[in-house]
């Protein structure tokens, strides 16, 4: 067929809304799909983690110190708590509350710096570098994948509430903030099997 | 009409070309890069054939040919085959859709830089006399610090890295696409089969992708910041890095493949002048498919001695996979049969694909099985095997694919005799130079050896094998040559040549930038044999980018999404990406330094443009 197919008007489209919030808007699935590959890349890891301790008769290999509890608890208790205003700011943003987002995101914005300084003591208390064995470098592995989330999202958050700030804030970037809490839970989520496996698995074995 | 142009065009010139987010545009490049690939992959095949068609041949030494196949096989693997089944996506899932521009257009521009900057990285190293010469898996402890020194294992390790998180940008595009842009009335059930392999396969590339690029950065930390992931004196274990890469790796030949099966229903069905045969099998075997390739990955490994009891399961597993594979070439036999076809190039392609991926499939049993494997694994057995089932099974439809979809891209006709001795000389050089290397593998000639003595008796065949193969390259020349002369003298085709079922051939041809000028309504499963006209639904902005949001089961209408416009961050974002991946070859610190250009390229290329605030403690506060 050589012409061009004529066409016949059955609907318009003019009043639909320029928005959505949730899964019905566009992004969130975009935000889903990054969630699957870096979990898909977290579970990979923590089978590395598991498949090397597999191969040694004892985990960690005889001399490696335990990682400490301290720090890495400090850490745990604080990301988890964490998501508690971090839920609420979700909910702020489907309900488009301006003031609840902007201060919501500063708020985030200051829990990630204290969780990143918590991190930085967590990373100096492993007990064991990257090069000492297969072991250090399994456990740092997760860990610098782990970190790389918890900044990745702090950075974000950074620049969300900045913009929040000093911008007029539109029905898009109710669904930004939203997106951006859940991949929040999403770090938290990601992070308690990695805790278990870290702190306690060798405890375990 | 006029409004949608000025609201859609790139502006024109360079600035056009390096901002643009026009999904036609990118695909094109990313095709006229992968033909570039193709060519110079082919070159290095040809180089390989002269080489081993005498015996004790002088043309290569034995590092010459170690780079030779590493080269070919990356490039055809990493360069070729994934991207241009991502690039095919690119094009033409909007258009099938009925929807102007993919979901996220801004990524799309991303994924195509970055998978330029893993072009660059393979191929400028190469032309500075530093090429990966380990295969295009590079196993350690070979590819470990102790026996690799300098950069050629790290340069592959990276161009992995650079191709992979392209293909994963195109990927989550092509679903976020298929799940919340189709036009209303195009259900999951009404759902065209192509879009449900692009789907799929675009799914498995994101749960499989994310192992490759773990290991070849474990590799990389191997040699840069010595952890000892896949080093046993320090408690590592070198199958670590094969279980991970076969992971991604068996995935990664249906990835290449579950489009390829896509193109052929689409080709099947418009020539058979039928709908599917089967679809609902068709969608069921592909899924089933997806499922089972991420439990093959063991096969690749019977040679290096797991449990029995492993290797009992994965040779079932892998045989497994045959009868939805096996149900799917029934299906299209059906659909021919009970169709009217009519025998285009497109069609022939189809063809040779079932003739020549059937014997790969036969092979494939035949490698499935362990014992057997330990016999033909590293001949040239399994070389012929995963030619016929790659070449065979997915270059051939994509052929077939771009004779399909040519005079939609361009708004000509290729021509038909020079698409036919393209076809009779790729197909018959194809089966001319590969048929003999299974003899030859079971004659016991070991693949990746870069010559053999004259007392192997194995000079013949491989003459046999070099001549086929100049063969299948002129027919390769052909065809590009046909798709070049077409381009400016073909016959016009108008917006439907084929009488196509699917949405992309009620767009003109080629599709303005804005694809259509209303959104197409769907009652069917073939929506364009259902009635004369279009039924559309008005009401989209003419004067601001905006695409059609609808739900996920049933494609009800949502919202209108502001869709962004033409961008140079998406560029400048995958510069700062490829300083920080080549900056890691030489240090770990370019990891942590390169963030920062980084970070500024996306805070730029997402920075929203509003108003400033009027409310809060940071409003602008009138003078």
């Amino acid at each position: 067929m050589t012409a061009p197919r004529a066409s016949r008007r059955v609907g318009d489209l003019s009043g639909l809304p320029e928005s959505a919030s949730g899964p019905r808007h566009l992004v969130w699935w975009g935000n889903i799909g990054f969630m699957l590959i870096e979990g898909t890349g977290f579970l990979l890891a923590a089978g590395v983690y598991l498949y090397l301790a597999r191969q040694t008769p004892r985990w960690p290999p005889a001399g490696d110190m335990l990682p400490g509890l301290l720090w890495s608890g400090i850490f745990t208790v604080g990301l988890l708590a964490s998501d508690i205003p971090n839920v609420w700011l979700l909910r702020r943003s489907h309900a488009k509350d301006v003031w609840a987002v902007r201060y919501g995101t500063a708020l985030m914005t200051i829990l990630g710096i204290a969780l990143a300084v918590a991190r930085w003591f967590e990373l100096q208390h492993l007990g064991v570098r990257w090069d000492h064995d297969a072991y250090g470098s399994a456990l740092w592995l997760l860990m610098v994948l782990h970190t790389t989330h918890v900044i990745t999202d702090l950075g974000d958050t950074a620049v969300l509430s900045v913009w929040l700030f000093t911008h007029q804030v539109g029905d898009d970037q109710f669904a930004d903030v939203g997106d951006n809490a859940n991949y929040w839970s999403f770090v938290v989520l990601a992070w308690l099997p990695i805790y278990l496996l870290v702190y306690w698995v060798p405890r375990w074995m | 009409m006029s409004r949608l142009d000025d609201t859609w065009a790139d502006k024109p010139g360079w600035w056009g070309f390096v901002t643009t987010v026009d999904h036609k545009r990118i695909a094109a490049r990313y095709i006229v890069t992968v033909v570039a690939m193709l060519f110079l992959a082919g070159m290095l095949a040809l180089d390989m054939r002269l080489q081993l068609s005498v015996a004790n041949g002088t043309r290569m030494g034995p590092q010459l040919y170690d780079e030779s196949f590493s080269l070919h096989g990356s490039t055809m693997l990493f360069l070729v085959s994934v991207p241009v089944m991502e690039a095919m996506g690119i094009w033409l899932v909007p258009l099938m859709l009925g929807a102007r521009n993919l979901a996220f257009p801004r990524l799309s521009a991303f994924s195509y830089w970055l998978y330029l900057g893993g072009v660059l990285m393979l191929w400028i190293p190469h032309a500075l006399g530093i090429t990966p010469d380990l295969g295009w898996f590079e196993y350690p402890p070979l590819s470990g610090p102790g026996y690799a020194p300098g950069h050629r294992v790290d340069i592959w390790a990276q161009m992995i890295t650079f191709t992979e998180v392209a293909a994963l940008a195109a990927s989550v595009n092509v679903v976020a696409t298929i799940l919340k842009m189709r036009p209303p009335g195009m259900t999951l059930a009404r759902m065209p089969f192509f879009l449900w392999a692009m789907l799929i396969a675009s799914l498995m590339t994101i749960f499989a992708l994310p192992a490759v690029m773990l290991v070849t950065s474990m590799l990389i930390a191997d040699r840069l910041v010595s952890t000892q992931f896949f080093t046993p004196a320090g408690g590592g274990d070198v199958l670590l890095f094969q279980h991970l890469f076969w992971f991604f790796g068996h995935p990664e030949v249906y990835i290449i493949f579950v489009p390829a099966v896509g193109f052929v229903s689409a080709i099947v069905e418009a020539f058979s002048r039928r709908p599917l045969f089967g679809h609902i099998a068709m969608v069921l075997s592909l899924l089933s498919i997806s499922v089972l390739a991420f439990g093959l990955w063991v096969h690749h490994m019977f040679a290096v001695g797991l449990p029995r009891l492993g290797n009992d399961f994965y040779t079932a597993a892998s045989m497994a996979i045959a009868l939805p594979a096996g149900m799917q070439i029934f299906c299209w036999i059906a659909t021919i049969w009970s169709g009217r076809p009519r025998f285009a190039t497109p069609m022939l392609w189809v063809i040779g694909f079932i003739a020549t991926f059937v014997i790969g499939g036969l092979s494939g049993i035949m490698v499935a099985s362990a014992p057997l494997d330990l016999q033909l694994t590293d001949t040239y057995f399994v070389v012929a095997h995963f030619h016929y089932v790659l070449v065979g099974g997915a270059i051939f439809p994509l052929f077939g694919a771009f004779c399909y979809w040519y005079p939609k891209a361009t708004g000509r006709l290729m021509s038909e005799r020079w698409g036919i001795v393209a076809f009779v000389l790729i197909v018959g050089g194809f089966n001319l130079g590969f048929f003999p290397m299974h003899i030859l593998g079971l004659e016991g000639m070991p693949r990746r050896v870069y010559t053999y003595g004259p007392e192997m008796g194995w000079d013949g065949l491989n003459l046999l094998a070099t001549l086929g193969s100049a063969v299948s390259v002129l027919g390769g020349l052909v065809l590009v040559a046909n798709a070049l002369v077409s381009y400016w003298r073909g016959t016009p085709a108008g917006p439907d040549p084929w009488g196509g079922p699917t949405l992309e051939w009620a767009a003109p041809s080629p599709p303005p930038p804005y694809n259509f000028e209303h959104t197409p309504v769907v009652t069917g499963i073939a929506p364009l044999w259902e009635h004369d006209d279009l039924p559309v639904m008005t009401g989209l902005n003419d004067e601001a980018r905006e695409v059609l949001v609808t739900s996920v089961v049933d494609a009800v209408p949502i919202y209108r999404q502001h869709s962004s416009g033409p961008s140079v961050w998406p560029l400048i974002s995958a510069v700062a990406v490829s300083a920080m991946f080549v900056g890691s070859i030489f240090t770990a610190w370019a990891v942590i330094w390169g963030m920062l250009p980084i970070a500024i390229g996306l805070i730029l290329w997402f920075w929203p443009v509003r108003g400033r605030a009027t409310s809060g403690p940071l409003r602008t506060r009138a003078r």
